[in-house]
């Protein structure tokens, strides 16, 4: 039977897609039958719709992982086609209704794609502006708009709405643009300081849906004829499958099918508790490699440090960084670590398909979901207008959903059953499998004059990131790997710089990849962690950075003000003079006390300190100060404070930014106090939020400031760019939170997690962690 | 298979099902309320609490069959299209950011002030320890706490 037919003779059983919700352009476009050729971004009729009662739908190729983008999104269009905020709606993420911009990564969402947003938007209010023109018989000079309403200026009764003009229309205009970036008409944006929706902080239009229940997630999706999937996974990394007996499940109530092919094992029901107890009870027997896949976690810095690396960069070298280390004072050397630490998803990944009128139909929360469709396509072989990926609101992104599993199993059991399958991983599956953070092993050096100038900074890192996955590539993504299909060349991964602007004369930073032994169809597989590399990077050099103002006896802040000061030197973005001035803005709100660290007074049972950190991402820079009390007797350590100055350029959304700067700390927070991939030499040991703790209540800090800089040198420029947020917040957190420890300990650490008993040991033998 | 009657928001509801499963499950695929959410699967993080007899209960783990009590989950929250004070906070707060944790978050404050009307600081740290978010709403969601108990109105 086709879908459309079943629609319309069974629509009492159509339960989540119920006549009531029937109303929203997702709604419906769920069930045109396909196929689904992509929206032309050079038609202006792609990106926005005007209707009749005078309000206006945007349709924008990205998602929204939960810091308020749609929003944003909203705000910028509103504000360039002259329409109250309250007027519109934003249709994200869904590859037949909306152009590709990519979905969401990199923190880009404003800083790249809000532009031709922001210029097709100002088009359309030109082509309008035409049109009423003609109508009301006045030159476009002699017009105003307001509230999309066009009038005569001086002559207000003539008047026509935007929904007037156009209502229920298209627009038939044509755009321009090499890509999708570069998407233009003839209008101009407006100068910044025109704007008026952007920089003011409407409610996120998406909370009170998330608050009353009526959301509809991606893992609400309910289809006719629906089964449930779940995997059996491999119980050791790169074990082969021998056999499956089918007899231990097949007599279980609402068994359907086992489907496998190579190493993929999935188990399918007609009932989702079903499908978990049949997957427990499925009987698989596997061949176990001959060769263990990795170290254990706790060997797995030393092997890092002694693995020769898949791949190199070329070393940046400033000056004669050995010369200088010859001739210091002073030379510290220290080493920094980093677990490789989960994305651990709050919930585990999940995605229904739906096989009806020949085609895949996906409804995911998959960030990059116009990649899914596109590596669903070349994965099950089927042409690409044949798939699209519908994306509904799922648990935090944060790379995650780039190598979104799930989509790819829902859509190739779908087309193995011809039925709609939705698939679910459990909570264990994906604390073990699902992408990880790169664990990096960092060495650094630096040297210092007899005056306490620094005189050279090396530092070289090793990420364990070769076969970094991350973009749903048909040949990297888990089923593939467990099909046995692999790339041609597996991507070499990286080990980032850090991103500061000390003016330091002589330097050196050299950045290698290694490899575990095992490099696919394993659970220690790395992909894009929230600022993929940066919060490692920055805890190992921020730290050090400490370490050599404590030994030149000089305050931290001012160690780093004189480091970023010693140059006159500046980029376009004036990024040298934002990041003096990020420094400044966060000492000043914290009320920091100039001297260096650590503390003298260290006595008693409650130990305080404070430590400071700084980073930009791109043009984003940002300072952050953590204020800890350690537990001398427990080692528990508790941030009670932070406060964080950042600059990311022009602000679309002051509140909003202010929750996904607060949010993006504790995310690091959660990972400098907890988190860290434990696994023996055959598996992930840490595989639910006992053994793979997270933060809590009980950790969050007491308060937390946020001083949003802004600080382009020049207020009047009309053209302040956005540069983007989120990420770069994750940055620093570490290293001021490590460097607070030392500040109130006297006792440096250079490992994260920085656990109870690792910071108890470090407290005791007064070394390091 | 076994026919079991919940009363679930005010309606009672009769569902063939296995008595072990889990009161999750029929929630969000027999009863289509979706509010509560799988994220675990051990009564470890929260994602799926629903109120019974005042008490936030993890339906993740609790058998449909062990349930003697009405469920109330968060799309019966609101009272006559009014939204609980704790929802009107979340919202005044601008609380989530995913939002998949925040039916456990809003569960399980809501049972916390109907025991402990104005607690204290410690005693949302405490009584919120268990239910987890991994976007980090944590602070919002302690400020949220607080201006639903009165204390910020």
């Amino acid at each position: 039977m086709k879908r459309r037919t079943f629609l319309t003779t069974s629509g009492a059983l159509i339960v989540s897609f119920s006549a009531a919700k029937l109303i929203g352009p997702l709604e419906l476009a769920a069930q045109a039958p396909g196929p689904y050729p992509d929206p032309d971004f050079r038609q202006l009729d792609s990106w926005i719709v005007i209707h009749e009662n005078n309000t206006a739908t945007f349709y924008v190729g990205k998602t929204d992982c939960g810091q308020g983008t749609g929003t944003a999104f909203r705000q910028m269009m509103a504000d360039e086609l002259d329409i109250d905020y309250d007027k519109t709606a934003c249709v994200m993420g869904s590859t037949d209704v909306t152009v590709d911009q990519g979905g969401s990564g990199g923190s880009d969402a404003i800083q790249t794609d809000g532009w031709p947003m922001r210029r097709v938007a100002a088009e359309a209010r030109r082509v309008l502006l035409d049109m009423a023109s003609a109508k009301l018989g006045a030159p476009v000079e002699a017009l105003t708009v307001s509230s999309a309403v066009i009038a005569v200026k001086g002559d207000p009764a003539k008047r026509v709405s935007y929904g007037e003009l156009i209502g229920g229309k298209k627009f038939h205009v044509a755009l321009t643009g090499s890509n999708i970036d570069a998407t233009t008409g003839i209008a101009k944006v407006k100068p910044v300081q025109d704007l008026t929706i952007v920089g003011r902080s409407p409610e996120r239009y998406d909370i009170p849906a998330k608050v009353d229940g009526t959301q509809q997630w991606a893992v609400d999706v309910k289809l006719p004829g629906m089964v449930h999937a779940r995997n059996v996974k491999p119980p050791v990394a790169g074990a082969t499958l021998v056999s499956i007996d089918e007899s231990s499940v097949r007599s279980l109530p609402g068994f359907v099918r086992v489907i496998s092919k190579g190493n993929y094992v999935a188990v399918v029901c007609e009932r989702e508790e079903q499908a978990i107890d049949a997957a427990k009870k499925l009987q698989v027997s596997w061949k176990k490699p001959d060769a263990a896949p990795f170290p254990a976690s706790p060997d797995l810095h030393r092997y890092m440090r002694s693995a020769t690396p898949t791949s190199s960069s070329n070393p940046i070298v400033v000056g004669n960084p050995d010369a200088a280390i010859g001739s210091a004072a002073q030379v510290i050397e220290a080493e920094y670590d980093i677990p490789f630490q989960g994305h651990t998803a709050f919930s585990p990944a999940h995605a229904t398909a739906d096989p009806s009128n020949g085609q895949i139909t996906i409804y995911s929360n998959d960030m990059k979901s116009y990649g899914m469709r596109n590596g669903v396509a070349a994965f099950l072989k089927v042409p690409r207008e044949s798939v699209r990926v519908i994306w509904r609101e799922g648990p935090q992104g944060y790379g995650r959903t780039a190598a979104d599993d799930a989509g790819f199993e829902a859509a190739y059991l779908a087309k193995e059953l011809g039925r709609p399958v939705r698939m679910q991983w459990m909570r264990n599956e994906e604390t073990a499998w699902d992408t990880k953070g790169p664990a990096f092993a960092c060495n650094l050096r630096g040297a210092i004059d007899a005056r306490g100038n620094l005189t050279a900074f090396e530092y070289i890192a090793r990420a364990c990131d070769y076969n970094h996955v991350g973009y749903n590539e048909p040949d990297t993504v888990l089923i593939a790997q467990l099909m046995g299909i692999r790339p041609s060349r597996p991507a070499a991964g990286s080990a980032a710089t850090p991103g500061e602007m000390y003016a330091i004369p002589n330097r050196r930073m050299a950045m290698h990849v290694v490899s575990l032994p095992l490099a696919f169809e394993t659970p220690l597989r790395t992909g894009n962690l929230r600022d993929p590399n940066g919060p490692q990077s920055t805890f190992a050099s921020e730290s050090f950075i400490d370490e050599l103002a404590a030994a030149a006896g000089v305050d931290p802040v001012e160690f780093r003000l004189k480091l970023l000061s010693a140059s006159p030197g500046d980029d376009t973005g004036f990024k040298r003079a934002r990041s003096i001035a990020v420094v400044k803005a966060v000492a000043e709100k914290y009320g920091w006390d100039t001297r260096p660290s650590p503390r003298a007074n260290r006595s008693g049972d409650i130990l305080k300190g404070r430590g400071i950190a700084y980073a930009f991402r791109n043009q984003t820079v940002v300072a952050e100060i953590a204020e800890v009390e350690v537990n001398r007797a427990t080692g528990h350590v508790w941030v009670k404070r932070l406060v964080c100055a950042h600059d990311c350029g022009l602000v679309i959304n002051p509140e909003g930014l202010r929750r996904t700067i607060e949010c993006g700390m504790q995310h690091s927070l959660s990972r400098a106090l907890h988190e860290e991939v434990q696994f023996d030499t055959e598996k992930v040991t840490s595989t639910d939020w006992i053994s793979h703790p997270s933060l809590t209540h009980r950790d969050a800090p007491e308060t937390i400031d946020v001083v949003l800089v802004n600080g382009d040198p020049n207020p009047h420029r009309s053209d302040l760019p956005p540069y983007g947020a989120g990420e770069t917040v994750c940055k620093p957190l570490l290293a001021a939170v490590g460097n607070a420890i030392f500040d109130a300990t006297g006792v440096r650490l250079r490992r994260v997690p920085f656990k109870d008993a690792r910071v108890l040991a470090a407290l005791n033998t007064g070394g390091t962690g | 298979m076994s026919s079991i009657t919940l009363k679930v928001n005010g309606a009672s509801h009769t569902v063939d099902v296995q008595p072990s499963t889990p009161l999750l499950y029929v929630l969000r695929n027999d009863l289509d309320l979706h509010g509560p959410k799988f994220g675990c699967g051990l009564g470890q993080c929260g994602a799926c609490t629903v109120i019974i007899n005042g008490v936030a209960t993890r339906s993740c783990v609790t058998p449909v069959s062990s349930v003697r009590s009405e469920v109330t989950t968060l799309e019966g929250l609101a009272v006559g299209g009014k939204l609980h004070p704790v929802q009107q906070a979340w919202i005044d707060e601008q609380v989530p950011q995913c939002g998949f944790c925040q039916n456990g978050q809003i569960m399980t404050a809501v049972a916390l002030l109907k025991r402990t009307p104005h607690p204290s600081d410690q005693q949302i740290r405490e009584g919120m320890a268990r239910t987890l978010c991994r976007c980090m709403t944590y602070y919002r969601v302690q400020t949220a706490i607080k201006r639903a108990a009165g204390e910020r109105a």
